[in-house]
C-alpha cells in the first residue's frame, strides 16, 4: 500500500506530459482546420508551414494551439478524448441497451477474450504436459528443451498470417482457432519453463521421505510434485495470460480480421479514426490488468488454502 | 505411400536412437547434448517432408520443406535486401536505442526511491501490455521507412529493459553497500564498481527477452506500411500472391535471425557474467 503515492505521482506525471505533448503534436492538422475555416495563419498555407518547426507554428499563432486539444482526428488525441470514445463505446451503448452491436468494444473485447481465453487453456495444457514429460523423461528434457527455447526466438508474427492460411485450407471455418493456436504459441512456454522448475523444486531430502513410505510414482507425482509447482504455476500462468492476450491481438492485427480489438486497431487505421484505435489500445490494457489481477487474486486465496502463503 | 511408411520409418529409428543417446552413459557431453535435439529437428522436418508429400498437399497450402529450401537458395538477394531493411535498419537500431534510452531512464530513476517505488508496478505492468497495437500509430507519425520500424521497436523494448534494470541495480546487498561505504566511495563509483556489475544478470535478461519483441515489432509494423522491401512487407504480400514458398523462405529467415540475435546476447551474457552461478560449469 505504500507504494499507491508513487504510484499516483508517475501517473500524474505521465498525463502530464501526454497533455503537453498534445500541443505540438497537433498544431499542424489544427491549423490547417483552422485555415479551411477562414481564420487568418500566419506562415499561409499547408506546404509553406510544413517548412516552419512546430515550435515556432505554436509561438505564431497562439490563439490555435487550444484547438489541438479538441480535433476530430487528432494525430495524438488527449486523455480525455480518449476516455470518451471509451465511454461512447461501452457504458453508453449498454444504457441504451446496444452492448452487443458492431460498433461497441464490449462485442469486440469479447471475441478477443475468447481466442486469449482458449489460447491460454490450451498453452497452458500443452506447458504442463510437456513440463511433466521434461522432468520425467530424459530424452524429452534433451531434446525438447532446446526446441522450446528456440521457438520463442522465432517472431510469431511471422508465422501468423501462414497459420491463418493453413486453417483455413484445412476447412476451419472462423478466426477463432487460428488465433486461439498463435496466443498458445507465445502462452506455452512461460508455463511450461515454471512447470518444469515447480515439479524440480522438491529437494532431495522430501523425495527421499516419500520414498520410506513406499510411495509410487503416481502419489509422488500428486501429493508432492504437484503441490510443490503450485506457487510456480501461478507466477507463470500470470504472465502466460499476458501473452495470450498479445498473441490474440497478433492474430488480430496484420490478417484483415474484422471482430476482435486488434480488427478494431486495424480498421481504425485503415479508415483515419485514431481514436478508435486508442481506445481499443486501452480496451486491450484493461483487459489485461483485469485478467492479471483475476489471477493474483486466485493464486493468493489457493495458496492461502493450501498454506503456502508467504 | 512410400514417402509415409519412409517418413514414420525415420521416425521410429530417430527416437530409438535419441532414446539410446540420452540414457548411453555418455549423455553428458557436448556432442550428444547437441545431437539429440538436432536430431529430433530433423525428424520433424523429414515428418513434414514425408506428409506433405503422401497425402499430396498443394504446395500453395503447405509446401514440403525441401521446396522452400530451393526457394531460399534460388531469392538469396531478396532475402538479403529483406533483411537489411527489416532487421538492420528497423529491428538493431531500434533495439540500441530503446536500450539505451532505457537504460539511462533507469539510472536516472535509480536515485530516487520514491520515483523506483512509482514507477516499477507502472512499468511492469505496461511490458505486459500488447504493445504492438501502437504500431499503425507510429506508422503514421513517422512515415513509411525504417525510423517508424525502429520507433515501435524502440517503444517495445523500453519497459522490460526498463524494469530489469531498475530491478538488478537494487540487487547489491546491504553488506557491499556498507564496504564501499567505508572506502568513501562516490556515487558514481559506487554504480560502476559494485552496483552495475551485480544488476548485469538483470539486465541481460531484459536484453534477451527485449530481442524477440525487437524482432516482433519490426515485422508488424511493416504490415501497416512500408517500401517495397523488408520481411513483413514480402511475408503480407505473399499470402495475398500465393507465393507461399517465399513466405515459408522469409519465416525461416526470421526464425534463424531471431535465434542468432538470441544466441548473441547470451554469449555476451557469458562473458561479461562469468562470475554468476548460473554461469558456472
Amino acid at each position: 500500500m505504500r507504494s499507491v503515492a508513487p504510484v499516483l505521482t508517475v501517473l500524474a506525471v505521465i498525463v502530464g506530459l501526454w497533455y503537453l505533448a498534445v500541443a505540438p503534436m497537433n498544431i499542424r492538422v489544427a491549423l490547417n482546420q483552422a485555415e479551411r475555416a477562414g481564420a487568418e495563419i500566419v506562415p499561409e498555407g499547408a506546404v509553406q508551414r510544413r517548412q516552419t518547426s512546430v515550435w515556432r507554428l505554436m509561438a505564431q499563432n497562439t490563439a490555435f494551439v487550444s484547438e489541438g486539444y479538441a480535433l476530430e482526428r487528432p494525430r495524438l488525441p488527449t486523455p480525455v478524448q480518449v476516455g470518451e470514445e471509451l465511454w461512447k463505446t461501452t457504458g453508453k451503448m449498454v444504457m441504451r441497451g446496444r452492448a452487443w452491436s458492431k460498433r461497441s468494444l464490449i462485442y469486440h473485447g469479447w471475441i478477443t477474450l475468447q481466442s486469449t481465453l482458449w489460447g491460454f487453456f490450451l498453452g497452458t495444457a500443452v506447458g504442463i504436459i510437456g513440463a511433466v514429460a521434461i522432468v520425467y523423461s530424459r530424452v524429452a528434457d534433451m531434446s525438447l528443451m532446446p526446441w522450446a527455447i528456440i521457438s520463442q526466438t522465432v517472431p510469431i508474427v511471422a508465422l501468423a498470417p501462414m497459420i491463418i492460411v493453413l486453417t483455413s485450407q484445412i476447412g476451419v471455418e472462423g478466426r477463432g482457432l487460428p488465433k486461439a493456436i498463435i496466443s498458445a504459441y507465445l502462452c506455452f512456454f512461460p508455463v511450461l519453463v515454471g512447470m518444469v522448475k515447480g515439479l524440480r523444486s522438491p529437494g532431495p531430502s522430501q523425495l527421499d521421505l516419500l520414498k520410506t513410505y513406499n510411495a509410487t510414482g503416481l502419489q509422488t507425482f500428486l501429493k508432492l510434485r504437484l503441490p510443490a509447482s503450485v506457487p510456480y504455476l501461478f507466477t507463470s500462468l500470470k504472465v502466460g495470460i499476458a501473452a495470450a492476450l498479445v498473441g490474440t491481438i497478433v492474430g488480430e492485427l496484420p490478417t484483415g480480421a474484422i471482430s476482435g480489438l486488434g480488427a478494431r486497431i486495424l480498421i481504425g487505421d485503415q479508415f483515419g479514426a485514431p481514436l478508435a484505435i486508442w481506445s481499443a489500445l486501452f480496451a486491450a490494457a484493461i483487459l489485461a490488468g483485469v485478467l492479471v489481477t483475476l489471477l493474483d487474486v486466485a493464486q493468493r486465496v489457493t495458496l492461502r488454502r493450501m498454506g503456502m502463503a508467504t | 505411400m512410400m514417402w509415409l511408411a519412409g517418413a514414420l520409418v525415420f521416425w521410429a529409428c530417430a527416437w530409438a536412437g535419441n532414446v539410446a543417446l540420452a540414457n548411453s552413459p555418455w549423455s553428458e557431453r557436448l556432442g550428444v547434448r547437441l545431437a539429440v535435439p538436432l536430431l529430433f529437428g530433423v525428424t520433424l522436418l523429414v515428418l513434414w517432408e514425408g506428409l506433405v508429400r503422401a497425402f499430396g498437399v498443394s504446395p500453395v497450402i503447405l509446401p514440403p520443406p525441401s521446396a522452400v529450401a530451393q526457394t531460399f537458395a534460388n531469392s538469396t538477394d531478396i532475402l538479403w535486401q529483406d533483411f537489411q531493411q527489416t532487421v538492420l535498419k528497423g529491428a538493431l537500431r531500434g533495439y540500441v536505442i530503446g536500450a539505451l534510452a532505457a537504460f539511462c531512464t533507469a539510472i536516472l530513476i535509480d536515485r530516487s526511491v520514491f520515483l523506483t517505488r512509482g514507477l516499477l508496478p507502472i512499468g511492469n505492468f505496461v511490458a505486459a501490455l500488447p504493445i504492438v497495437g501502437i504500431a499503425p500509430i507510429l506508422v503514421n507519425w513517422f512515415g513509411f521507412d525504417w525510423q517508424s520500424k525502429a520507433a515501435v521497436v524502440v517503444v517495445m523494448v523500453f519497459f522490460p529493459i526498463l524494469v530489469n534494470t531498475v530491478q538488478g541495480l537494487g540487487q547489491s546487498d546491504a553488506m557491499s553497500r556498507d564496504l564501499m561505504r567505508t572506502y568513501a566511495a562516490s556515487y558514481p563509483q559506487t554504480l560502476l564498481k559494485l552496483r552495475l556489475p551485480a544488476a548485469l544478470p538483470f539486465i541481460f535478461n531484459g536484453l534477451k527477452i527485449a530481442t524477440t519483441l525487437a524482432l516482433i515489432g519490426a515485422i508488424v509494423a511493416e504490415y501497416f506500411g512500408s517500401p517495397t522491401r523488408g520481411m513483413g512487407f514480402r511475408i503480407s504480400t505473399g499470402v495475398g500472391s500465393l507465393s507461399i514458398d517465399l513466405v515459408w523462405a522469409e519465416i525461416a529467415v526470421a526464425a534463424i535471425v531471431g535465434t542468432a540475435f538470441y544466441g548473441v546476447v547470451s554469449w555476451l551474457e557469458a562473458r561479461f557474467t562469468f562470475w554468476h552461478p548460473s554461469q558456472r560449469q
